[in-house]
């Protein structure tokens, strides 16, 4: 049993023509940690989450998320994934509650469920008061934790979140951070990626793509260590200067 | 119910709900919706019987006996004029015509009781003066009045009529029948292009919409079937289209006047393949195009412009050259169209519609095939 590694991936590429997106990267994500996938603008990470994701099929290459073949069972991870994408990813014309009834449905959720899970999420972030007010009216900060509360809505093993603090101030990323810490502590696999080296800080572990290819993945701590830097942004700045590649 | 449908219909309804809820919180969609069939409705329905219903006449009556009221009575009663000038000398006539007062002028001679009774007169005389800057009205309007005074020469005596010759000169030659309004020729058409637009145009965007946003990577990334996803979209649109259906239906009886002749069961049940016709067309446009304005641009120009041209309202395909007559095969307004006059003018059956509702569910068919492979695709 891979009861320990909740994302294995080996030599996974993706290639249009011949410019390799991602160039056969290989890593494991253990259950319960958060996990943090950082890169430069045009790296290829969002294409390598896009292909854990199952919205993209890779060309080459192994990977199974949760247990299942990204190839064969990608409706078996589906199920099991939440996802937060770099655009807004709740519908800003729907009320808070009108939206939980949505992704809640279409995730299968029952009524009941969905009720107190409901209750339970506005509590949580203290919009109960605005449960029925629309999304788009909420201040941009509110509107992310709540994407990343619907995201975890159906209790998924492991939640991707790409670039999810963009636009959001210290503050807000602070909390926005309780929510992740809060979501491990139950469990659940966090994969984010991000630009914010002090967000790399949070993260159990990091990962480091360059032009497609990964080349550094350990702690935080140890990659500090191993590259003599004080910070995660210097440890990032010696890896990036050297890509070729940028947007 | 197994859990697996249980699952399914969970789903589907939170989709139907959230597509709801964005049609009427969005102010513009509500009014294209239901703005558009009520807008086309009442300008197709009063710019096309609004001058022939009121048209503005002079009477110039030398005669003033009792012959020439009653012929004037007869125009006035008529809901296709309304006297508006009378006149006292012939130079007033060119003074009528150039302020507009008047489209025509009718000129009773004097004499004229006279001649129309006496049986030793060569017959009546009357002249009726159009205004000819707009040829087709003033030819129009010209048939209508004719048309009155042939029917009141027509009241006269008839037993009189056998012995006598009375001369009144009238064309009989109609090129416009008074008994058949417009409204049969128009509402059909109406019907195709309003569901038309709303199904295209409707579901385009609001697919595109999502792209736009970034939610329908949300989507494609649960566990909600593509196909699901395409006909959740679907279902909303089906169930306004019927409704716009119903809306232009009553508006038709009640303020047009127009019958239905047929079968109303019938009429909803090819209205609703029609209208799934037009969906898979919509559904084909958001798989291609990626913002909303390009969804609203190619719903615009590539369905408005050959459905008015090709469905035969406006402009008879029969005359057309022989490549745009084919072409106007490729347009399903076009049955919509042959089909919706069989059922509510001509109040056939379905024996006489069958071949043009199987068109269009092939169609249907197709264009669904087409875009749910491309959706697929996308996912890639």
């Amino acid at each position: 049993m891979t009861s320990d590694i909740t994302i294995k991936t080996l030599r996974l590429s993706k290639a249009y023509g011949h410019f390799k997106a991602v160039d056969q990267i290989s890593f494991e994500v253990y259950a319960g940690e958060i996990f943090g996938f950082l890169g430069a603008n045009g790296a290829g990470k969002t294409t390598a989450m896009r292909m854990l994701c199952g919205l993209l099929e890779p060309s080459s290459g192994e990977a199974s998320v949760a247990g299942f073949d990204v190839y064969r069972r990608p409706e078996a991870i589906k199920k099991r994934i939440g996802y937060m994408s770099q655009k807004f990813s709740l519908y800003e014309d729907l009320t808070i509650l009108e939206n939980i009834r949505f992704f809640g449905g279409i995730y299968g959720l029952t009524y009941a469920q969905i009720r107190e899970k409901g209750k339970l999420l506005t509590a949580e972030l203290g919009l109960e008061a605005q449960a029925h007010s629309l999304v788009g009216s909420l201040p941009l900060g509110w509107k992310q934790k709540l994407a990343f509360s619907v995201a975890v809505l159906h209790d998924p093993k492991i939640v991707f979140l790409d670039e999810p603090t963009g636009g959001v101030d210290p503050i807000t990323r602070r909390q926005f951070w309780d929510l992740i810490y809060a979501a491990a502590a139950r469990g659940v696999t966090i994969f984010v990626t991000t630009h914010y080296m002090d967000e790399a800080e949070y993260c159990d572990r990091v990962s480091i793509m360059v032009d497609g290819r990964m080349v550094a993945m350990n702690s935080p701590e140890q990659l500090k260590l191993q590259y003599k830097a004080g910070s995660m942004e210097e440890v990032f700045y010696q890896l990036a200067r050297k890509a070729q590649r940028s947007d | 119910m197994s859990q697996a449908t249980k699952v399914l219909f969970v789903q589907m309804k939170a989709f139907v709900a959230k597509e709801f809820h964005h049609v009427f919180r969005d102010r513009k969609s509500l009014l294209l919706l239901f703005g558009l069939p009520i807008a086309q409705i009442l300008l197709f329905g009063f710019a096309l019987s609004n001058e022939i219903k009121n048209t503005k006449i002079g009477v110039f009556n030398q005669a003033s006996d009792s012959e020439s009221l009653r012929l004037i009575e007869r125009v006035e009663a008529s809901q296709y004029f309304e006297v508006s000038e009378i006149l006292k000398n012939a130079q007033e006539m060119e003074d009528i015509f150039r302020a507009g007062k008047a489209k025509l002028i009718l000129i009773i001679p004097p004499g004229f009781g006279q001649d129309l009774v006496h049986a030793d007169s060569p017959g009546a005389d009357l002249q009726i003066i159009a205004d000819g800057s707009d040829p087709n009205s003033a030819y129009t309007v010209t048939s209508y009045l004719q048309n009155i005074i042939l029917d009141f020469q027509k009241g006269l005596n008839p037993a009189e009529i056998q012995q006598r010759d009375y001369g009144l000169v009238t064309e009989l030659r109609m090129l416009y029948n008074p008994q058949l309004k417009g409204a049969p020729n128009f509402v059909p058409g109406v019907m195709s292009l309003v569901l038309l637009l709303i199904c295209v145009m409707m579901t385009s965007i609001s697919i595109v919409r999502e792209k736009e946003l970034g939610t329908m990577e949300i989507l494609l990334v649960s566990p909600f079937e593509p196909l699901l996803v395409i006909l959740s979209k679907a279902i909303p649109y089906l169930i306004l289209s019927l409704i716009n259906l119903t809306l232009i239906l009553i508006l038709s009886v009640f303020l047009l006047e127009m019958p239905i002749h047929g079968n109303l069961l019938l009429l909803f049940a090819v209205s609703t393949v029609y209208i799934i016709t037009c969906l898979s067309l919509g559904l084909l446009i958001s798989t291609v195009t990626q913002s909303q304005q390009a969804a609203m641009l190619i719903s615009l120009m590539g369905m408005m412009l050959p459905t008015m041209l090709f469905t035969g309202f406006m402009f008879p395909i029969e005359n057309m050259p022989l490549p745009l007559q084919i072409i106007s095969h490729l347009v399903p307004a076009r049955y919509y169209y042959i089909i919706v006059k069989a059922i509510m003018i001509k109040g056939l059956g379905i024996a006489a519609i069958w071949k043009e509702t199987l068109v269009l569910a092939g169609m249907a068919m197709l264009l669904l095939l087409i875009s749910w492979r491309n959706f697929k695709i996308r996912l890639e």
